[in-house]
């Protein structure tokens, strides 16, 4: 994703990858976490079945610029909100965040409501996706 | 024209085909080289059985299940209506994982991807009106599997049906859900054991239900190739044949109940070559490590879903012949049973449309297309045959990868496999996103501005969570505590001993209406919980 003679994109930022809920279908979330280490980020990933303050928890110890869900049971729409909601409590309102999984298109606008910034689905690639995310950080 | 003429009867395979020509149920080279063998002899590389789809065409078996027990019920009858031959029933995820709906993350999953099946009271009503000793119902359930089993025989004890009529399937492979599909809960060592005391009751119990699934289809459609899906998927079989030997278990008896499970995907001679190549290997290994003499016990019995990540959003009108081709696959590869994905499923739960279009598919290809009529069509041509044997040690490169580094169980605990899955998965993805990897609608052939149109959406019930909830606290209310105590207290004390089948212990706690979420953390407290390796 970087070459060697150029920074890469994400250099110096900090991305946590998060599993919230009961889903175990993690290769995308996986794959995206690799994908953003590629392009210079550091990547914190949660594992499996994550609670909404767990995830939060880990955000605001590490100091994380961005989060990133991966859901993919159809759950997103609560699993989202929640998330959200809990990291506006812990005071940690500007952190980006970012959702990927199988989302139906007419959900979009409501995440994006929510304060997502992104939405990622397994038909797009990855250099985009990483490209999205590197300009919300910029 | 008339369609009055086929109600209710099954549509024939005829031998001759329309030229007039009969064709042969079987064809072989006249001298057999002992490698490819004939069908339905050893090696079994042409199939288990001689006259292949003939005496019985694969089973069609839809994978389906949602919301209450009430509306799975009536899907159930509805899929029945259109033909089909097996039930198979989802699970939420928090049966799957052992959480009653009552707990604090269980809510926004009760009913989304299965039934939420807490307790016997929901298996009751999710079986209303269907006989148990007619239908062979199949379960996609793997870290809870042993308590699912248990409760189905109660509902089936409960029905006055005898137990040794029961026929079906548990999923009950824990092994890959470490690995891709994250249903864990135990550490690996006591799970092993659970699955050993549920193969081993269930033989003595039901000796016509297959008490394990050794699934390769999640870790493929991870992004696995088809020769590493096969691969894990042997390496796993030996190592559940090496617990259940252990446990005193006679591998002439259980290896006769071993059945597995895989994804098609679209490489059509690939996938062909894959599952014979698997099928030759079972029954080596059964019989040159294991001894094995009786055919039945060196079968590599098979399903496989059709579909899964090979389908696409874009375009997804596209996934109908995507999904024909790969059952084509399946049918030449000898499966016993299909599963075709509606080709809306990867972005939604199917429509009552798209499934009706699902098992058409499978019935036109069995029923019309002739494919059925010959036991392995495609035995003895030279590329077959090569591709065959070339898959064949592809799958055996590696399995010896998996045993040098100290084999399934350690790769598993280690994380090794899942981070080689990863990395495969991402290999994948790249070949997709450059192209190397064609999906038509998707990196070829696509609109930019396309619009993703699909007619229908199915909705859930919103009030799904809320009923469940409401019915879960009403058993609890109803049950006789004293009852569920007690059997818990004994199935504690069972699994504290590590000779003792837990099985008993499990149907008579389903009976007295302990719930999914107690049983769970009954054998948590003796077994612990598996400490999931993230390193990437």
């Amino acid at each position: 994703m970087s070459n060697s003679t150029s920074r890469p994109p994400l250099a110096g930022k900090r991305i946590l990858i998060g599993k919230p809920g009961l889903d175990g279908h993690d290769i995308g979330a996986k794959i995206i976490a690799l994908a953003l280490r590629d392009a210079g980020a550091e990547v914190i990933y949660t594992g499996l079945r994550r609670s909404s303050e767990q995830i939060s928890r880990v955000a605001i110890d590490e100091g994380v610029d961005a989060v990133g869900l991966s859901i993919l049971s159809g759950s997103h729409k609560e699993l989202v909100r929640d998330v959200i909601a809990t990291l506006r409590e812990a005071g940690a309102p500007g952190l980006k965040i970012f959702v990927g999984g199988i989302i139906p298109r007419e959900d979009f606008e409501y995440l994006k409501q929510l304060g997502v910034c992104a939405v990622f689905t397994a038909d797009m690639p990855l250099e985009s996706v990483v490209g999205q995310v590197a300009e919300q950080l910029s | 024209m008339s369609s009055t003429a086929q109600a209710g009867r099954e549509p024939q395979l005829l031998s001759r085909n329309r030229s007039g020509v009969e064709v042969p149920t079987s064809v072989g080279p006249g001298s057999d080289s002992g490698r490819i063998g004939e069908p339905g002899k050893y090696p079994f590389t042409r199939g288990i059985f001689p006259d292949g789809y003939k005496g019985r065409l694969w089973t069609i078996r839809q994978y389906s299940g949602f919301g209450t027990a009430e509306e799975s019920n009536e899907r159930y009858k509805f899929l029945f209506a259109q033909g089909q031959t097996g039930l198979s029933v989802a699970l939420d995820l928090p049966t799957q994982i052992g959480f009653d709906p009552t707990h604090p993350m269980a809510r926004p999953e009760i009913g989304k991807v299965g039934v939420s099946l807490s307790n016997l009271s929901e298996a009751e009503i999710l079986f209303q009106g269907i006989d148990l000793s007619k239908i062979s119902t199949s379960f996609t359930i793997n870290g809870t599997a042993a308590i699912i089993y248990a409760m189905y025989l109660a509902v089936a004890d409960k029905q006055g049906v005898p137990r040794e009529k029961l026929t079906g399937t548990i999923q009950n492979d824990i092994l890959k859900e470490y690995v891709a599909r994250g249903t864990w809960i135990f550490p690996v060592r006591p799970s092993m054991r659970l699955v050993a005391d549920s193969i081993l009751y269930a033989n003595d119990t039901t000796p016509r239900f297959n008490p394990i699934s050794i699934a390769g289809a999640h870790v493929r459609d991870a992004g696995s190739t088809a020769a590493e899906e096969m691969a894990y998927t042997l390496a796993n079989g030996l190592a559940y044949v090496e617990e259940l030997k252990a446990r005193g278990g006679d591998v002439e008896k259980f290896a006769k109940r071993l059945s597995f499970f895989f994804y098609v995907h679209m490489d059509f001679f690939e996938e062909i070559a894959k599952f014979r190549a698997g099928r030759r290997l079972w029954a080596r290994f059964m019989k040159e490590r294991y001894d094995v003499q009786d055919p039945k016990a060196q079968h590599f019995r098979f399903g496989v879903v059709c579909g899964g990540s090979s389908l696409v959003a874009p375009q997804p009108y596209n996934n109908v012949v995507r999904v024909a081709v790969e059952t084509m696959a399946a049918v030449m590869g000898g499966a016993q049973s299909v599963f075709t994905c509606a080709f809306d499923e990867a972005f939604q739960i199917p429509t009552e449309f798209s499934a009706e279009l699902a098992v058409r598919t499978q019935q036109i290809i069995g029923y019309e297309s002739g494919i059925a009529r010959s036991v392995d069509p495609l035995g003895g041509s030279y590329f077959l045959e090569e591709h065959t044997d070339r898959m064949e040690e592809k799958i055996l490169e590696v399995m010896r990868e998996v045993d040098a580094y100290g084999g399934v169980e350690k790769a598993i605990e280690d994380g090794w496999i899942q981070l080689r899955l990863a990395e495969r998965g991402m290999e994948r993805k790249l070949d997709t996103d450059s192209g190397k990897n064609v999906v038509i609608g998707q990196n070829f052939f696509g609109r930019p501005d396309e619009e993703i149109k699909v007619g229908e959406v199915f909705t859930l019930d919103p009030t799904v969570a809320q009923r469940a909830l409401e019915k879960f606290e009403r058993v609890l209310q109803t049950r006789k505590q004293a009852e569920v105590e007690a059997s818990l207290a004994k199935l504690g004390a069972a699994a504290a001993k590590d000779r003792e089948n837990v099985m008993p212990y499990l149907v008579d706690c389903c009976h007295a209406y302990a719930t999914v979420g107690e049983m769970v953390a009954c054998l948590k407290k003796e077994w612990g919980e598996f400490k999931e390796p993230v390193n990437l």
